[in-house]
């Protein structure tokens, strides 16, 4: 079926009978338009093309100042210990990975010379190994030249438990061996179809080793250049404050030709996202504005007669209801939703699926999101190549009320909904955020409507997102039938996204919570699709395992998604910003440049 | 008098160790931990949160992390931030001038606008301008900060365009550009927390006024054939002005605090703003020295009242 014919495109791409705009087009067609087209092709033995840029300027600097507003300033300028996006966005200021993601998902050469691919012998075909070869002459901001040297010791620093970087992730599991001084291989220990993780984009950088060697381990805090970044970026450092202001200035030494565009660059922190978004967008008093999560009719009230406008750009971030398959109103042996336990209302299909239908997306996205949400029926929305054609949702009081009927659910005297002496009344949590207080009473209305009490509840974020261990209200203990709010996906691939939930990720009280499945879903096809799908090169074949992950995920509401989110920034109507939804907003600052 | 003092600085020792314990005990108990954003970034396997917490001593008894940070805070240690891993001493002390300057410049402008206009509604109570500066005050003092500081914005920065609503540290240019800047600036905040001060501040000094002006001396005074000016300043002000500095020198710490709510609405890089940024991401360090600071400041300037107080009225005496 599909995988035939987009393994015959690829053929012709191969061949150069059909070139590549023809074939992402054709991708589309089918419903496969990628952000990682690229990378499909890359595996399929094409080349993975190199971002387009859309830079003008024809001379470095000349630009005056670029004044960034960051209404959560950056705390600390050391990529490998961001705490959150807020500091790898100042890190990558002055610090450079191999390669970002442009927005369309492709990949920008940064410091790295090419792209590896099956061609130039950059992959390994058995996806156990990838080779990055690295940009010649170029310099840290002290003169020092940038060498293979710099990116093995980026992996030993970042892999020694003792520094504590939040980068162990990305690092721990792979080796990386210096081939030559601009040559590097990456090892894995299996076959690795996303091999564009370690040093690509905005959280993994490139910090300098004759600065950080002193500071690998214990001491890794002590390192005055934590707070002083000397990097290879288009800006220098000039100064720093945490939470108030990150200052640049021009590098004129950048490696890239004719970049940066800007003279000097400050990024100022504090405040809050409405009047960031007046600052940009109404009075002009800066550049540009990030993740401004405003209303809808507020921005478009700020755009009219104003001097900037909101830009957004398309990620795979899923605003999602999530059931709990487990009692969160029993106790077992000290702990609530246990696994030992069956979710008394939810163990029937029928209620899982007429709650599907009381969810009434568009009003949400009319209502709330307005041009920063789209309605899905999928759970996983991105990159497009992973997009499910397979699902459509609908809102639907009166088949979702029938549903229940025939189920045996019938409303009792109280007009609530029973069965065998329970009742349909549901407790639905959430972090406090407007947009989400909001959707909850779009969806406590057309509950009651068909007859299912929901009781709302919403806990301070800095709580419903932590993992004390003492605190009943966190999202993984998961004490409520319902619970919403999203995972931001950080990375143009499904793969740690999607296998969080498989049953040996359950969340419990014997792994202090820390397990992923929050949901406590347990489902051995799911379990073994994942584990296919990450043994799989091939990536059609992947793909169709995510794509069937994410049937299943919505077959079996597991998840009832709610809104697929865009990121929304603020940007001056002469500043030409790329920003890409699968890279950090400052991830392709070297390309941005003014309009006369 | 010395004698004094030593006693009081003596009786503040067990009062500030057992402030600094019940702020120490409330932040500790208190819900999540500063690496808890962490938790919801699927690239961050879970054991880098607890090796954090480990790294940082988060996870010992709550006890003794009070020795601890005790013990380092009598060397001099403020320890370091959590989020930023800064040392505390430094990130306050970045953010001390901005406050210093614009929490002061408010002060200085309520005091200006209190004492004369508190004193000239008093020599004529009841009068239009009573009457008017009356109103004003109780406008004033009803109206938060945070509504005027916004209206401000809307009506300076977007209707009119005249003044810049955010706040930044580094301005470009020398000499009197510079300083223009500056003024420019601090216009708004400083008349959003003056004007506020400044009216409650005028009801203050007015009453004061009211309290002393009837009474038998001041009749004698005018008597002798006293100017009213001379009458009102040297004889009237004097006595008025003891509560009035009292009331003064217990508000100099909240220089030092900054002001939250304003700072966050100017985005003005201050104490105040340290302190709420600080307590949103759970950064104990950093919130346990700044009102650790503040309670000390507090208690000196407590002191320091009480010691002016004996001094401007000597029929008070401090044993």
């Amino acid at each position: 079926m599909l995988d035939k014919e987009l393994r015959s495109m690829i053929g012709q791409v191969k061949d150069g009978r059909m070139d590549r705009r023809a074939f992402i087009t054709r991708m589309a067609a089918v419903g496969l338009t990628a952000p990682l087209a690229n990378q499909i092709l890359a595996l399929g033995g094409v080349a993975m093309a190199e971002g387009a840029s859309t830079y003008k300027p024809t001379k470095r600097g000349g630009g005056g100042a670029l004044k960034l507003l960051w209404w959560q300033g950056p705390t600390l300028l050391n990529p490998h210990f961001a705490t959150g996006t807020k500091d790898q966005d100042g890190s990558r200021l002055f610090y450079e990975p191999l390669a970002s993601w442009d927005p369309e998902g492709n990949m920008k050469l940064v410091l790295a010379a090419e792209i590896p691919s099956l061609q130039n012998g950059g992959l390994a075909a058995d996806g156990k190994s990838v080779t990055w070869k690295l940009k010649p002459g170029v310099k840290w901001h002290d003169g020092k030249p940038f060498s293979a040297d710099d990116v093995v010791f980026n992996w030993e620093y970042a892999s020694d438990p003792a520094t504590a970087a939040v980068t162990i992730g990305t690092y721990r599991d792979i080796k990386v061996e210096k081939i030559d001084d601009l040559t590097v291989r990456i090892v894995f220990n299996k076959p690795t179809p996303f091999w564009a993780d370690a040093f690509v984009g905005a959280p993994n950088t490139i910090i300098p080793k004759h600065l950080f060697a002193d500071y690998k381990g214990a001491k890794s805090r002590e390192a005055p250049n934590n707070l002083s970044p000397v990097g290879t970026g288009p800006y220098k450092f000039v100064e720093f404050k945490p939470g108030d202001l990150v200052r640049g200035v021009i590098n004129p030494d950048y490696h890239m030709p004719n970049r940066p565009y800007f003279d000097t660059l400050e990024m100022k922190g504090g405040g809050d996202a409405v009047s960031a978004a007046r600052a940009v967008i109404q009075t002009g008093e800066y550049d540009f504005g990030y993740n401004i999560q405003v209303e809808d009719d507020v921005l478009l009230r700020l755009e009219k007669g104003g001097k900037g406008k909101a830009v957004y750009a398309v990620g795979g971030d899923t605003e999602f209801i999530a059931l709990n398959f487990t009692d969160p109103n029993t106790e077992v042996d000290g702990e609530r939703s246990s696994m030992k336990t069956k979710h008394p209302l939810f163990s029937d299909p029928a209620v899982r699926k007429a709650l599907s239908m009381l969810v009434d997306r568009e009003s949400v996205k009319k209502a709330i999101y307005g041009r920063a949400g789209r309605t899905t029926a999928n759970f996983l929305n991105g990159p497009e190549k992973f997009v499910s054609k397979n699902n459509t949702w609908e809102f639907n009081v009166e088949k979702a009320a029938k549903l229940l009927d025939d189920a045996g659910w019938k409303p009792g005297a109280d007009g609530i909904r029973e069965k065998d002496g329970k009742k349909l009344k549901l407790l639905y949590q959430t972090s406090i955020n407007g947009p989400r207080q909001k959707t909850q009473a779009i969806v406590k209305q057309a509950c009651q409507k068909a007859g299912i009490d929901v009781e709302l509840k919403s806990v301070v974020a800095s709580v419903f997102f932590s993992s004390d261990v003492g605190n009943p209200d966190t999202y993984p203990k998961f004490y409520a039938d319902l619970e919403m709010f999203q995972i931001p996906m950080s990375q143009p691939d499904p793969s740690q996204h999607m296998r969080r939930y498989t049953s040996d990720r359950v969340a419990t009280k014997e792994n202090k919570w820390q397990g992923t499945n929050y949901p406590r879903w347990v489902n051995k096809d799911y379990d073994a699709i994942i584990a296919a799908a990450e043994g799989e090169m091939d990536p059609i074949k992947r793909a169709e395992f995510y794509i069937k992950a994410n049937d299943l995920l919505i077959k079996e509401v597991v998840f009832i998604p709610v809104q697929h989110r865009l990121k929304v920034e603020a940007a001056a109507n002469n500043l030409v910003c790329i920003v890409s939804g699968w890279a950090n907003e400052t991830d392709n600052l070297f390309d941005w440049y003014r309009e006369a | 008098m010395s004698q004094y003092v030593l006693r009081r600085l003596l009786i503040a020792i067990p009062s500030l160790l057992g402030i600094s314990a019940v702020l120490f005990f409330v932040l500790a108990l208190a819900p999540g931990d500063p690496f808890s954003e962490l938790a919801t970034n699927p690239n961050v396997p879970p054991e880098v949160q607890a090796a954090l917490r480990a790294k940082f001593g988060l996870d010992d008894p709550i006890y003794l992390r009070y020795v601890h940070w005790l013990n380092a805070m009598l060397h001099g240690d403020w320890g370091f931030s959590f989020v930023s891993r800064m040392d505390v001493d430094k990130l306050i002390l970045q953010r001390l001038p901005t406050t210093l300057f614009v929490i002061g410049s408010a002060q200085i402008l309520a005091l200006l606008i209190a004492i004369p206009v508190g004193v000239y509604a008093a020599t004529k109570p009841y009068s239009l301008f009573d009457q008017i500066a009356n109103t004003l005050a109780f406008v004033g003092f009803s109206l938060p900060t945070f509504f005027t500081g916004i209206l401000f914005i809307l009506i300076f920065s977007v209707t009119l365009d005249w003044l810049p609503f955010v706040y930044t540290t580094d301005i470009k240019g020398t000499g009197i550009h510079w300083a223009l800047e500056m003024i420019r600036q601090a216009i708004m905040p400083v008349a959003v927390l003056g004007l506020f001060q400044a009216a409650s501040m005028t009801r203050f000094v007015r009453s004061a006024m009211l309290d002393v002006i009837r009474l038998d001396y001041v009749t004698t005074a005018r008597a002798k054939g006293l100017g009213q000016a001379k009458v009102i300043v040297k004889h009237v002000m004097r006595n008025a002005m003891i509560p009035v500095v009292t009331l003064i020198a217990l508000q100099i710490p909240a220089v030092f605090g900054g002001a939250i709510v304003t700072e966050q609405i100017f985005r003005i890089p201050g104490i105040g703003s340290l302190l709420i940024s600080s307590i949103l991401s759970n950064d104990t360090p950093v919130v346990m020295a700044v009102t650790f600071v503040f309670a000390c400041l507090v208690v000196l300037f407590n002191l320091i009242a009480d010691v002016l107080y004996g001094w401007l009225d000597p029929r008070i005496s401090l044993r």
